[in-house]
């Protein structure tokens, strides 16, 4: 299963690569009513490697909320409500568009905007304290975000 | 049981948007300081802070455990550094050939002061730092101390425990006003690149768990505080620091006006808590 996703991944990847060149730029992305329809890399995500970042790093989002399919994690936070079942209220456009700017869903949300680089209030260098030495990253790089979409398609209950 | 409860819950969170309180709360503990000392750790609100309904000390928010230890003088770890500070209360050091002890006496002189700290003198505001680091230097010719040295933090610590058990009470009108004001804007800004204020996380999610800590409403009545996880005594402003730092932010330092005027803003948050230092946290 795990590796017909990665050979359509791949297959896709190549049929798309023609026509898309780089993912866009944070600034470039473009909304509608919060959804993002376009993929960012032009190619499905990998769900395996998105639910690697549900627990990690610059994803870490059960830091906020809980998921079941990830019970053999310990701490699920109660920021925010339970991913279960994410892909039956949301689809893949949706979800993209909550996780690349979840601001642009839900206005004054607490979520972080992942994929966005400017227009933050003192922003730092990563966890350091300090200022950032140039242009920051976004939380997660084009092909994350795809990824974690990709994770978040298959929470059906 | 609090999982569950979020999860039940999370349907309701999506329609109103987080901001509602609390779901899983300070728990029902009572905390008598070694079995004689009854504190404050729950009392209704400041007008000035009403959406809180209830104001809570951190301390109901721990775990039974770490709760334990700050219940006793016996097993509170932060009490070396309070009782190495009551020594250096009359040790002399300095040009000037004195102890703070030579002008003060005692340190139980210093009873009542805390709860209405910091406070606004000539235009600035002072928090016990820069009263302690004024006098090493103008009266004792002495040096100063770092900001989050165990020497200065174990002072501040010893002069605020002296008041332990009353009702802190800081003043935010008057000369106090724009640097409360100041405050409490920067209690409500987004920083860094998480975009999070301390309201996101201590105003509209204390109970929440967010990983594996459980959020309290992030007072400061128990300052300076024994950290298990530091294993010392740390500064308010520390704390401040650790917590911007994790929003992906530049901070400010230690002794900043601008975590001066916070200080001030957020003690203000905790009036009618016990002052609780030293407390114990995770
Ligand atoms: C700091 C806390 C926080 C973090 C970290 C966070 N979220 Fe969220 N998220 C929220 C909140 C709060 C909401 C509810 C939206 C609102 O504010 O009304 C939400 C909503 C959502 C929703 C829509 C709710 C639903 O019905 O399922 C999805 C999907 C989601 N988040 C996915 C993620 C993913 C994926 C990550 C990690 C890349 C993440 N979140 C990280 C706080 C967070
Ligand atoms: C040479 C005398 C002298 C010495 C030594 C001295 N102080 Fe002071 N201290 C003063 C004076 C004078 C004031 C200001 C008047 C007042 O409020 O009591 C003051 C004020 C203070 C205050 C603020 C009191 C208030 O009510 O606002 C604190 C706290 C304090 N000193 C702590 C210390 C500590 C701790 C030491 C030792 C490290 C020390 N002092 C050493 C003379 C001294
Ligand atoms: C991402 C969430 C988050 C944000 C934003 C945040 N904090 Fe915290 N803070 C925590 C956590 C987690 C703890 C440890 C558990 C607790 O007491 O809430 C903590 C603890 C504290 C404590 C210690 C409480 C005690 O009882 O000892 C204080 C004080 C505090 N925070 C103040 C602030 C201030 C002021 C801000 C804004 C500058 C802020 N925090 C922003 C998460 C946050």
């Amino acid at each position: 299963m795990k590796r017909a996703t990665n050979v359509l991944a791949a297959l896709s990847v190549c049929a798309a690569s023609a026509a898309f060149a780089a993912p866009p730029a944070p600034g470039d992305v473009v909304y509608e009513d919060g959804a993002v329809a376009q993929s960012l890399t032009g190619a499905p995500g990998d769900p395996a490697a998105g639910k690697v970042l549900m627990n990690k790093g610059s994803g870490n989002c059960i830091a906020c909320h809980a998921v079941s399919d990830l019970s053999e994690l310990q701490f699920h936070g109660e920021i925010g409500p339970s991913l279960d079942g994410a892909a039956d209220r949301w689809n893949e456009a949706q979800l993209r568009g909550i996780v690349a700017n979840a601001k642009m869903t839900f206005p004054e949300t607490m979520m972080p905007s992942f994929y966005k680089v400017d227009g933050f209030i003192r922003p730092g260098n990563a966890y350091t304290g300090k200022a950032p030495e140039g242009p920051l990253d976004p939380l997660l790089s084009a092909q994350q975000i795809e990824d974690v979409v990709a994770y978040l398609m298959t929470l059906k209950e | 049981m609090n999982l569950q409860y979020a999860l039940g819950i999370a349907g309701l969170t999506l329609a109103v948007g987080i901001g509602t309180a609390a779901f899983a709360g300070p728990d029902e503990d009572k905390l008598v300081i070694n079995d004689v000392i009854e504190m404050i750790t729950e009392a209704p609100a400041p007008e000035h802070v009403k959406q809180l309904g209830t104001i809570y000390s951190g301390w109901r928010f721990r775990t039974d455990d770490t709760q334990a230890l700050e219940a006793d003088d016996f097993s509170n770890p932060a009490m070396l550094a309070v009782d190495a500070a009551a020594e250096a209360f009359s040790k002399v050091e300095g040009e000037a050939g004195k102890s703070c002890a030579s002008c003060h006496e005692d340190v139980s002189k210093f009873k009542g002061l805390a709860p209405s700290m910091p406070k606004v003198v000539d235009g600035k505001v002072v928090v016990f730092e820069d009263m302690i680091n004024s006098c090493r230097t103008n009266n004792m010719k002495a040096e100063a101390w770092k900001w989050n040295s165990d020497e200065m933090q174990g002072m501040v610590a010893l002069i605020k425990n002296q008041s332990r058990g009353m009702p802190v009470n800081v003043t935010i009108d008057g000369d106090a006003k724009p640097f409360w004001e100041k405050g409490k804007e920067m209690y409500y800004t987004r920083y860094g690149q998480l975009e999070l204020s301390c309201a996101n996380c201590h105003e509209d999610n204390y109970g929440n768990m967010i990983r594996a800590d459980h959020l309290s409403q992030g007072q400061i009545n128990g300052f300076p505080t024994y950290r298990l996880k530091q294993a010392k005594l740390i500064s308010v402003h520390n704390r401040f620091k650790g917590c911007i730092r994790d929003t992906r932010a530049e901070t400010f330092k230690e002794g900043s006006d601008e975590f001066k005027a916070l200080e001030l803003y957020v003690a203000s948050r905790g009036n009618g808590l016990s002052v609780e230092t030293p407390a114990v946290r995770q």
